[in-house]
């Protein structure tokens, strides 16, 4: 569960929403809109005001780190800092790259061969290894292609099953009512139902 | 120093025409150097005949006041050079603060100890030994904290992406910006590495030549320009460490988010 009351950042909000568990809601907008910039509020990654919780509690009264843990927010272009894939991973070990069409070996691998889409699906793995309440996905399947996009929609499938609340931007009007329960559209700073659900 | 060999205005003058023909080989040439060649040495010329007679008199009044305005003032010079030498540099009143805070704490207790326990001249803040210390060990401590400031805010800037992953992973602040705080400090220490290393080999340190050239045994030369370079070496490392620290920390909030929009734009130019 996630629960947004009033958060604001300057030239966004207020915003009140909440996800159920298990509920997906697809954010759309146009580029510009502030749709990344609402996500990185959710997750604390820039100041912000307003009340965000989970039912482990209210951020205001965790850690940021911890809270990051739980509530996981997958940017549009991932970052890396260490030379091989297996050193951005607790236990690489345990990672099950097949879900997601990711070359079994890719682990060994160094980060710069890594494709933009294996990036993206890497990065994805990496956050699910914390088992996070909450995914905030900022367009996740925009470098994949049709066959990864499938993989990747049934692994997002699974953590839904699961219990994981989803907050989706995308640009795909189909992956929205594919995925998602709600259908918001976030212009001029504010979250507003879309015209044909 | 009784086989001191005193210099003529002359003296100087006929040493500067190795110079000059470089400016007249520049015009031939054209090379384009001659009239910041021209200007540069005229600032040598004048800045060290006035430091001259500001420390002649600094010794003959013998004031601990006056001592500390120059001190002071000297430190406030290197504060705004580090601040100037920085590619981006943090906004605000803070920037100049933990350049300034971070040199003066490291070089003023490393001074201090020097001046009360190892030279103990009386009385301790006596200008004539007080203010050349304190110029040599500064004027590195200036150059390590400008390195590793370069570095650590143009490292944090570029990589914003790969600092917010390991944030967005649940990884501290400080776990998130240590290879760079390692990187920066790395280049705050190397010149005074590098110096330790060549020194007596490659280069013979100005200050050591200095006391030979003026008639003091090579061994007391060796004996205080190991001191110096002991206390440099120190000194520059302590301010290094506090400034890099000082900065990351003024780069980051207590929600472990990094505060990029503290960090001023890019410097036009180099």
């Amino acid at each position: 569960m996630l629960e947004i009351d009033t958060l604001s950042r300057p030239g966004i909000g207020p915003i009140s929403l909440r996800v159920a568990d298990g509920e997906c809601v697809a954010i759309t907008g146009a580029s510009g809109s502030g749709k990344s910039m609402l996500l990185r509020a959710i997750a604390d990654l820039d100041p912000n005001s307003g009340m965000v919780s989970t039912q482990s509690g209210a951020r205001a009264a965790m850690p940021a780190p911890e809270w990051r843990r739980k509530v996981a927010y997958l940017p549009a272009e991932s970052g890396w800092w260490a030379d091989t894939v297996a050193q951005h991973f607790d236990t690489p070990e345990t990672v099950d790259l097949g879900t997601l069409g990711v070359p079994p070996d890719a682990m060994a691998w160094e980060v710069a061969r890594l494709s933009s889409g294996e990036r993206q699906r890497l990065a994805f793995l990496r956050l699910l290894s914390h088992q996070p309440e909450v995914l905030l996905l900022d367009e996740p399947t925009a470098p994949l292609d049709e066959d990864n996009t499938a993989l990747f929609e049934q692994r997002l499938h699974r953590c839904l099953e699961n219990g994981t609340s989803v907050v989706l931007v995308t640009h795909d009007p189909a992956q929205a009512k594919r995925m998602a329960g709600r259908h918001l559209v976030l212009a001029d700073g504010k979250l507003t139902e879309a015209a044909h659900g | 120093m009784d086989n001191y060999i005193a210099l003529s205005y002359l003296d100087i003058a006929l040493a500067s025409v190795f110079l000059l023909l470089n400016g007249a080989l520049s015009i031939w040439l054209r090379l384009g150097v001659a009239r910041s060649l021209a200007f540069a040495m005229v600032r040598m010329v004048v800045q060290l005949l006035l430091v001259g007679l500001l420390l002649k008199s600094l010794f003959a009044i013998q004031s601990p006041w006056l001592t500390l305005l120059v001190a002071l003032f000297m430190a406030g010079f290197a504060a705004r050079e580090i601040w100037a030498r920085q590619h981006r540099r943090l906004r605000g009143w803070q920037g100049l603060a933990i350049s300034g805070g971070a040199m003066g704490a490291s070089v003023g207790v490393v001074a201090i100890m020097a001046l009360v326990v190892l030279v103990q001249p009386a009385p301790w803040w006596s200008p004539r030994y007080a203010l050349p210390l304190l110029g040599m060990i500064m004027g590195n401590a200036m150059t390590g904290i400008s390195l590793s400031l370069d570095t650590l805010h143009t490292a944090l800037n570029r990589e914003q992406r790969a600092i917010e992953a390991q944030l967005l992973l649940g990884a501290t602040k400080w776990q998130a910006m240590r290879p760079f705080l390692r990187q920066a400090m790395r280049a705050g220490f190397m010149p005074s590495i590098n110096a330790m290393a060549a020194i007596g080999v490659v280069s013979l340190p100005g200050m050591m030549t200095g006391q030979i050239l003026s008639g003091v045994d090579p061994n007391e030369a060796v004996k205080y320009q190991l001191m110096v370079m002991f206390l440099i070496a120190g000194a520059t490392g302590l301010s290094v460490i506090l400034a890099t620290l000082g900065s990351a920390r003024a780069l980051t909030d207590e929600r472990h988010r990094l505060r990029l929009d503290r960090l001023g734009k890019a410097k036009q130019g180099n």
